[in-house]
């Protein structure tokens, strides 16, 4: 390589494909694809444990939809706090990306305040990993497992915000430096798309 | 960065997905032919979670390969629920245990 092309090499850092502005922002989105398989994994083999089971309750007869679709509700809205504090950062609006990031922080832990709320009731009702007073115990199982590896993705979302907050909070963000904040927003538009599906497919159908 | 559009069309967006939600719910309270219900039900979810990922998470505004990319697990899960099939034919023997299992003939 000759001279001018290394000190070309060294003064210029290689941009990312596909999201040349940050290497975070498309590792993020590799990470979320990979999450994806997850839980269409876990999803998929919900749907065959489900049809090859022969006494599976009907969900809507034995979980709180009305409760859930609230929880839906809440993430969605949270979402748009937090497309709304990304935006307030892109103008610099250090305030207003304070209030919108804790704002979609409160709705994340108001949702798992919900999801509590509900397992609790569902657990008083004698509903566990292997228990089932309404039929198949894998009803139990896999409600558990489903729910609870979504609801492990909120608290860590929410404590990935809190941090963002945090370091906010120190000015660290601008409208020219404000790559983080996108990226954890990537991850809390996931866990809010997830929900949508694991609503649909554990609670509705 | 594209930030031309407005916060106006995640509000709109939002509205969108509170419709699309409460539509959900009414499907699935109406007593609706199984397969029709899971039919409508999917097709919303999935037109939800696009929504999502196309403007919450600005999928609209980037490059069309990091789509691409983006689209792949929802065909891998597909193709997933397909090659599960021949085992949905499993039945239980006994009802609420996981002894004796049968599958129907292919």
């Amino acid at each position: 390589m000759s001279e001018a092309a290394a000190t070309h090499a060294h003064a210029e850092a290689y941009e990312s494909p596909l999201t040349p502005e940050s290497w975070g922002k498309l590792g993020m989105w590799v990470f979320l694809v990979g999450d994806a398989m997850s839980f269409g994994t876990l999803l998929a083999s919900y749907g065959g444990v489900r049809f090859g089971s022969a006494d599976w309750p009907h969900p809507a007869g034995v979980l709180g939809i009305n409760l859930t679709a609230a929880m839906t509700l809440l993430l969605i809205v949270s979402s748009v706090f937090m497309v709304k504090g990304l935006a307030a950062i892109q103008r610099n609006d250090q305030t207003g990306f304070r209030k919108w990031i804790g704002l979609t922080i409160l709705g994340g832990v108001l949702f798992l305040a919900c999801q509590a709320y509900e397992w609790t009731h569902l657990i008083h009702r004698d509903l566990g990993f292997t228990s089932n007073p309404w039929g198949a115990p894998l009803f139990g199982t896999t409600f558990f497992i489903i729910t609870g590896f979504h609801g492990m993705h909120v608290t860590g979302g929410v404590i990935y915000l809190l941090c963002i907050l945090l370091r906010g909070m120190s000015g660290v963000y601008s409208a020219s430096n404000y790559n983080e904040v996108e990226i954890a927003g990537l991850y809390w538009h996931f866990v809010d798309l997830v929900w949508i599906m694991v609503f649909t497919f554990v609670y509705l159908l | 960065m594209s930030e031309e559009h407005s916060e106006a069309l995640y509000h709109w967006t939002f509205w969108y997905l509170l419709v699309l939600t409460v539509v959900e719910v009414v499907v699935a309270l109406l007593s609706l032919p199984v397969f029709l219900k899971g039919l409508l039900l999917v097709i919303l979810a999935l037109w939800k979670a696009a929504w999502v990922a196309l403007y919450f998470m600005h999928l609209r505004f980037e490059r069309k390969t990091l789509g691409v990319i983006a689209i792949t697990p929802l065909l891998i899960c597909v193709f997933l629920v397909f090659m599960l099939t021949p085992d949905l034919g499993a039945t239980n023997k006994t009802v609420g245990s996981a002894k004796q299992v049968t599958k129907t003939k292919p």
